[in-house]
């Protein structure tokens, strides 16, 4: 879901990344402010930064025979709201374009808007929607993951569309190219994300409580039927 | 809870393998990348394109797929030290109630 270095024209890529850079310094002022007022949360902060490097560092197989990776971002968005994560995507992002030759410096801003950005934000809006329809916590935060990484992907594919428009069938006509070249792994492997962020989130509702009775963010749904 | 845990697991156990399975029984089938593929679809689209910036460092590919598994340690290192840490918490308490903290 990475676009690589240099794949996308020089303006494309300066328009990207002044899209992403407020959503980034916002975050970092949040992340900043959250562990100066809460302290104690710093771990559970880290632990979710270590979900996402985690869950982004394991290539799976694909139906079709290709690879590829999720982001892992759902859980922290639902954990201390979407814009804590742009910063901590930046994070494992700037870590796979300068060391592993993923992604890259060039398509940072891109890269960073549709995973750290889009992403989140679309997880949060899906796990609110859902409670609100009050579905049951674990199909909401399982939604919220899973069509949070959908969001990515189909952002991804947007953004290169955009780039290069099929020559005959313009942008619309690209993007359906692109979201086909990812949609074999990224749609099963979203579904991989939501389920083990059900996982973590039940083990968070079991042992953290005291934690999550501090977060702001979170849905009192999520809090109130945990054990004290 | 817990049971819900283990099913959980189970299935995403499941689903990876039955990908790997079909994955390679379908034709031309080698685990290339998926953003390898789509930046070949974009060099088609665009046959003179030309990427203008190319990567810093590369590392060869033995030692990428060490980095990578550095990264999942790194994660998995920090999110395992935590679960715990959160566990002997609440044993912790259990034996010790009056203890306070």
């Amino acid at each position: 879901m990475h676009i690589t270095e240099g794949f996308l024209p020089p303006l494309h890529a300066a328009l990207w990344t002044a899209v992403s850079l407020p959503f980034v310094a916002v975050s970092a002022y949040r992340v900043n402010r959250l562990m100066r007022e809460q302290p104690e949360i710093k771990l559970l902060l880290a632990a979710s930064g270590a979900f996402a490097f985690v869950i982004s560092a394991l290539k799976l197989p694909s139906v079709t025979g290709s690879c590829s990776h999720a982001t892992g971002t759902g859980l922290g968005a639902i954990l201390f709201g979407p814009s804590v994560m742009a910063l901590l995507g930046t994070i494992v992002l700037a870590f796979q374009a300068l060391l592993l030759a993923h992604g890259g410096i060039t398509t940072l801003g891109a890269n960073v808007f549709s995973m750290a950005i889009v992403g989140p934000w679309v997880a949060y809006a899906v796990l609110r929607s859902a409670q609100s329809l009050q579905a049951p916590l674990a199909l909401s935060v399982f939604l919220a993951a899973m069509l949070g990484g959908w969001a990515t992907y189909l952002m991804t594919a947007g953004q290169l569309a955009l780039a290069f428009p099929d020559p005959t069938s313009g942008i619309a006509g690209s993007f359906l190219k692109f979201a086909g070249v990812f949609a074999p792994t990224q749609l099963p492997l979203a579904v991989i994300e939501g389920l083990l962020t059900v996982v973590i989130v039940n083990f968070l509702r079991e042992y953290s409580s005291d934690e999550l009775q501090n977060l702001n963010f979170l849905p009192k749904t999520l809090v109130s039927e945990a054990r004290p | 809870m817990k049971a819900q845990t283990g099913w959980l697991l189970a299935l995403v156990v499941v689903l990876v393998a039955v990908s790997l399975v079909m994955g390679s029984h379908h034709e031309g089938a080698e685990f290339v990348g998926t953003d390898g593929q789509a930046m070949e679809m974009a060099a088609a689209l665009n046959p003179d394109y030309q990427p203008w910036f190319d990567f810093i460092w590369e590392p060869p590919a033995e030692i990428a797929s060490g980095l990578f598994a550095l990264q999942a340690a790194l994660g998995a290192g920090v999110l395992g030290y935590y679960l715990g840490f959160k566990r002997g918490q609440r044993q912790g308490r259990q034996k010790h109630p009056n203890a306070g903290d």
